[in-house]
């Protein structure tokens, strides 16, 4: 692993000696990037040839990108990926402009336009990567709220009030009851609206998996198996796991169903929904195809829909099958969403699901078909509301519990999402990119990630390390906690819970 | 049961560099050589194949392969290497035709594979055109079926003629006229004439030769080629040619245009007729005269960008929706066959053309951009083709155009599965297996925000 120089950030060397710690805290600890260059907004260029070394930079710049290390006679490369020039421009600490010699350029950074696309723009691939770092809500000029996709959750703001009194953030919550159901089955709260979605073991790595989940104990929160098996590794984290059944049912056994205080029921993908899922054969390997009882390097296809369900009716015998198995655990259901997602809502209630999990059709994926991606079934923006409003008028909105993902991408799109009708939601690629992802969409093929994240290769897993990933993750959270309560604060709420359905706090950019 | 359909593909590399996305550019002056990049971060030897390709060719200007993991950039020693997007890539194509949609179907003419990648959508919330569209997916009620990996069969043919509404019979039983005549295609698509300028006989052959392979017919208005088996001979006036063999022949549509089909018919009575006239205001009442005069299909267009007018104000999808339309209303849209065609650039434009109104499609510019074009408009200003077009090898072409349709077609039964649909007629105007973003607006967000501002 590389070593940086800047002396106030710690290596990664030094963080990997804390070891794993049993239970996982939620504590923030500074998690720097694992690779050396660090991506920033902007370039910083210090002509070597105008510069006296007089140090005027290093005493103006707030973000310590100039650096020049005790004894060195010369400066580092500038940490530029700590500039916020335009902030500094705004409030006169522009080093550019201060340097005497004019020794100093900033400009944006190339890779800053090449980064990203419309919905995960470059500002939030930087501002999840420091709050993934820092455990802290960027200050500097980043967009850490919505991406550029024209539509959607980056078209709706909220409408703060002026005059409100606001509240003590220490005295809110952001906790959520995940079975309204009132029956015998489990009382579960988790701390944070947000749960961890299904990630099978074979499309990501080990240590991806096993960080999720840790970071999901950490918080109180839930990560999800995915549907490629439930490897023992996780036992540790077992009451925060929850165990899918998928269409492929690979690796779902009785024991693995009774180990869970969540059972979900995938019935489809939102990033390809009416299709089954596909695990290339180059991530089939050996421990992969043990867990799914299957064939090494062979692909592996789920198949669409389960082959047992093709009603209502055999919907509830499968749900029936698993309440049977688990008497303790709560049944989610994750559909997609059709135009008639408001039906199939109210018909996985009144098959006795606890959690209706509507995963929209911007959702991510370790593979799908472009075409599929694109094009099959609403977002979850308009889901929402469409099946909230339902609810309630059959009378059942406060019997289940309903959670929102597919295209969540940062605190605020939580807040959106509860704001119109959910009780929540799933994240999954705020996860990867708190780990390092960068969006580049190649999950599927060869190998798989070549930054150690959704790959099942040893040299590659070997990329990222638990510890890492598991902070990177447990700091992110932590972030958006701290953004949910400032807008709870600025509603002048105490839980999260009076935001549910608060359409009138919510204005479309498109709309009067 | 009949044969399952299925499209022979086999992988045909492009024969000129394709113009990748991203790039990595670096500055070789301060470079520590520490090989970092090239031996230990990149996981798929990038810079090794590049290297081999650069004693190949003598420049290093092909960025394919790169697949933007940002290794190289952030783990390198000395913090030298950036990460771009290739300019070149931005300049390819128009705001129709992308640099995204040209680059797939480069991918899919090559490998003839469906598209695949990580990670969500990437792409905007909606657009125009055909990406204010969504198809939609059945969730749990839904037809058995077992999509593409399994047992059962989903069709993409399509029956092309004039379709009697009822059968009239003799009293002793037999038919009291004739069934008209009908072909069948495998694939809702015939190939069109490529819209800016007469092509070349080589590029016209491997064309059709590939509508023969696939089962398909494609238009020509070369009088060379029109005695081609698979050949639509497409009748400008002033044009004819033998049409007594043929089963499929067209015409532009003017005046007298009955008149030459039913001349035409006399010689050979099953002969479909067809008739192409441009989508517009006038196309639904001019589509029910022409059907009413006995013309079997018909074939309506809209601009290669997809749009009826120069404005953009009104795109193929809705204009196909007013012929269909007009057509249900009388109650007789059964009788005709109506093809579509103008923008029509990925599978789901095909599948929402049909959802649309339309029986089948004509594909034109997606052909020439599996056989490389990077719609540089050089031919249309008369300047000359730098990948050289015209001068094709026979075989690569059909190759190239065979493994496009059969990733068009693998796409088709992707979305079909989803509908949980098992014809691809019965898609045709099925707008319940589709929703527009102007009705989800209105119908999810209506409540919650009022009025849109915008269109």
């Amino acid at each position: 692993m590389a070593r940086t120089l800047d002396a106030n950030r710690p290596t990664i060397e030094d963080f990997e000696q804390t070891g794993v710690e049993m239970p996982p805290s939620r504590q923030v600890k500074p998690a720097p990037d694992r690779f050396k260059n660090t991506l920033g907004k902007y370039r910083v260029v210090r002509r070597t040839e105008l510069c006296i070394k007089c140090g005027k930079c290093i005493e103006i710049c707030p973000r310590g990108v100039h650096v020049k290390p005790h004894g060195y006679t010369d400066f580092l490369k500038p940490l530029d990926w700590k500039c916020t020039a335009q902030k500094c421009k705004d409030n006169g600490t522009y080093c550019v402009d201060l340097c005497p010699k004019g020794a100093l350029h900033i400009e944006l950074s190339p890779m800053y336009k090449a980064l990203g696309d419309y919905r995960w723009t470059a500002d939030l691939i930087l501002s999840t990567w420091y709050m993934a770092e820092t455990g802290q809500v960027p200050d500097g000029e980043l967009n850490y709220e919505c991406g550029a996709s024209g539509g959607g959750f980056d078209r709706i703001r909220f409408k703060f009030p002026e005059n409100v009194q606001r509240t003590d953030p220490s005295a809110i919550s952001t906790a959520i009851p995940l079975n309204r159901r009132n029956d015998d089955r489990l009382k579960i709260t988790i701390d944070i609206p947000v749960y961890g979605g299904g990630m099978s073991f074979g499309s990501v790595s080990p240590n991806a998996m096993i960080a999720k989940a840790r970071a999901a104990m950490a918080w109180n929160t839930f990560s999800c198996t995915g549907e490629g098996g439930y490897p023992e590794r996780l036992l540790p984290y077992r009451e925060h796991m929850i165990t899918q059944v998928a269409t492929g049912l690979f690796g779902v056994r009785e024991e693995t169903i009774k180990w869970a205080p969540i059972v979900e029921f995938k019935y489809a993908q939102g990033a390809k929904p009416g299709l089954g899922g596909h695990l290339l054969g180059d991530k089939n390997t050996p421990a992969v195809a043990a867990m799914r009882e299957a064939v090494p390097g062979t692909p592996l296809f789920s198949p669409f829909p389960f082959h047992s369900v093709y009603s209502v009716e055999d919907h509830k015998k499968h749900v029936d099958w698993i309440r049977h198995v688990n008497p303790r655990a709560l049944i989610s259901v994750k559909v997609s969403t059709p135009v008639d997602v408001d039906m199939v809502a109210v018909g996985s209630y009144y098959a006795g699901a606890h959690i209706i999990h509507l995963d929209g059709s911007y959702g991510g994926t370790g593979a799908a078909p472009d075409i599929a991606k694109k094009n099959i079934a609403m977002p979850i923006e308009y889901a929402i509301p469409k099946v909230h409003k339902f609810l309630q008028e059959e009378g059942i909105r406060d019997e289940v519990t309903l959670i929102a993902s597919g295209g969540i991408r940062t605190a605020y799109d939580v807040a959106k999402a509860i704001a119109l009708g959910a009780d929540g939601a799933v994240i999954g690629t705020s996860e990867m990119v708190a780990m390092g992802c960068v969006r580049c969409g190649k999950c599927e093929s060869g190998k798989g990630c070549a930054r150690g994240i959704a790959t099942t290769d040893p040299e590659m897993v070997a990329k990222m390390s638990l510890q890492w990933a598991t902070q990177r993750i447990v700091n992110m959270l932590s972030a958006w906690r701290e953004q949910w309560l400032d807008i709870l604060s600025r509603f002048g709420m105490k839980d999260i819970k009076e935001l549910r359905g608060r359409w009138d706090l919510l204005q479309h950019e498109d709309y009067q | 049961m009949p044969a399952k359909y299925h499209i022979s593909t086999k992988p045909t590399p492009p024969r000129h560099k394709p113009i990748g996305k991203y790039g990595i550019v670096d500055w070789r002056e301060d470079c520590s050589a520490c090989h970092n990049c090239v031996k230990r971060e990149c996981a798929y030897a990038v810079y090794d194949q590049e290297r081999d390709r650069l004693k190949e060719r003598e420049y290093a200007d092909y960025l394919y392969d790169c697949r933007g993991c940002l290794c190289c950039v952030q783990g390198c020693t000395k913090g030298l290497l950036t990460w771009e997007t290739n300019p070149a890539y931005e300049m390819l194509g128009d705001d129709v035709w992308t640099p995204d949609i040209i680059s797939s179907t480069w991918f899919q003419a090559e490998t003839g594979k469906i598209p695949v990648s990580g990670a969500g959508y990437p792409g905007p919330f909606r657009g125009p055109g055909f990406d204010s569209i969504l198809t939609d997916m059945s969730e749990i009620v839904r037809p058995t079926r077992d999509g593409i990996h399994g047992r059962e069969y989903i069709s993409t043919q399509v029956d092309v003629g004039r379709k009697p509404l009822s059968l009239k019979f003799n009293p002793d039983g037999t038919l009291a006229e004739p069934y008209p005549p009908q072909v069948e295609i495998p694939l809702p698509v015939i190939f069109g004439i490529l819209p800016w300028h007469k092509t070349s006989r080589n590029l016209g052959m491997a064309m059709l030769d590939a509508a023969k392979e696939l089962g398909t017919f494609g238009l020509t208005d070369d009088v060379n080629l029109m005695h081609h088996e698979a050949a639509i001979p497409f009748l400008r006036e002033g044009v004819h040619t033998d049409l007594t063999k043929k089963k499929w022949a067209a015409w532009a549509d003017c005046h007298n245009v009955a008149e030459l089909i039913r001349e035409a018919k006399v010689s050979n009575p099953q002969l479909i007729s067809m008739v192409s006239l441009p989508l517009g205001p006038d196309a639904p009442k001019r589509c029910i005269e022409l059907s009413k005069l006995g013309v079997d299909v018909l074939h309506v267009f809209a601009n290669w960008h997809g749009y009826v007018n120069t404005d953009k104000s009104k795109h193929i999808t809705d204009a196909i929706r007013e012929v269909h339309q007009s057509f249900v209303k009388q109650g007789n849209r059964d009788e005709v066959t109506i093809v579509a065609a103008g923008g029509i650039a990925l599978a789901e434009h095909m599948a929402k053309t049909i959802i649309c109104g339309a029986d089948l499609v004509t594909v034109d510019v997606p052909i020439m951009i599996a056989l490389e074009c990077r719609i540089c408009s050089r031919c249309r200003n008369g300047l000359t083709c730098p990948i050289d077009i015209e001068d094709t090898d026979h075989d690569y072409a059909v190759q190239r155009i065979v493994n496009l349709m059969g990733a068009w077609h693998n796409q088709v039964l992707e979305m079909m599965g989803a509908m949980g649909m098992r014809e691809i007629r019965r898609l045709r105007g099925e707008v319940g297996r589709a929703m527009w973003f102007d009705d989800l607006e209105n119908d999810c967000f209506g409540p919650v925000f009022g009025t849109r501002k915008v269109g």
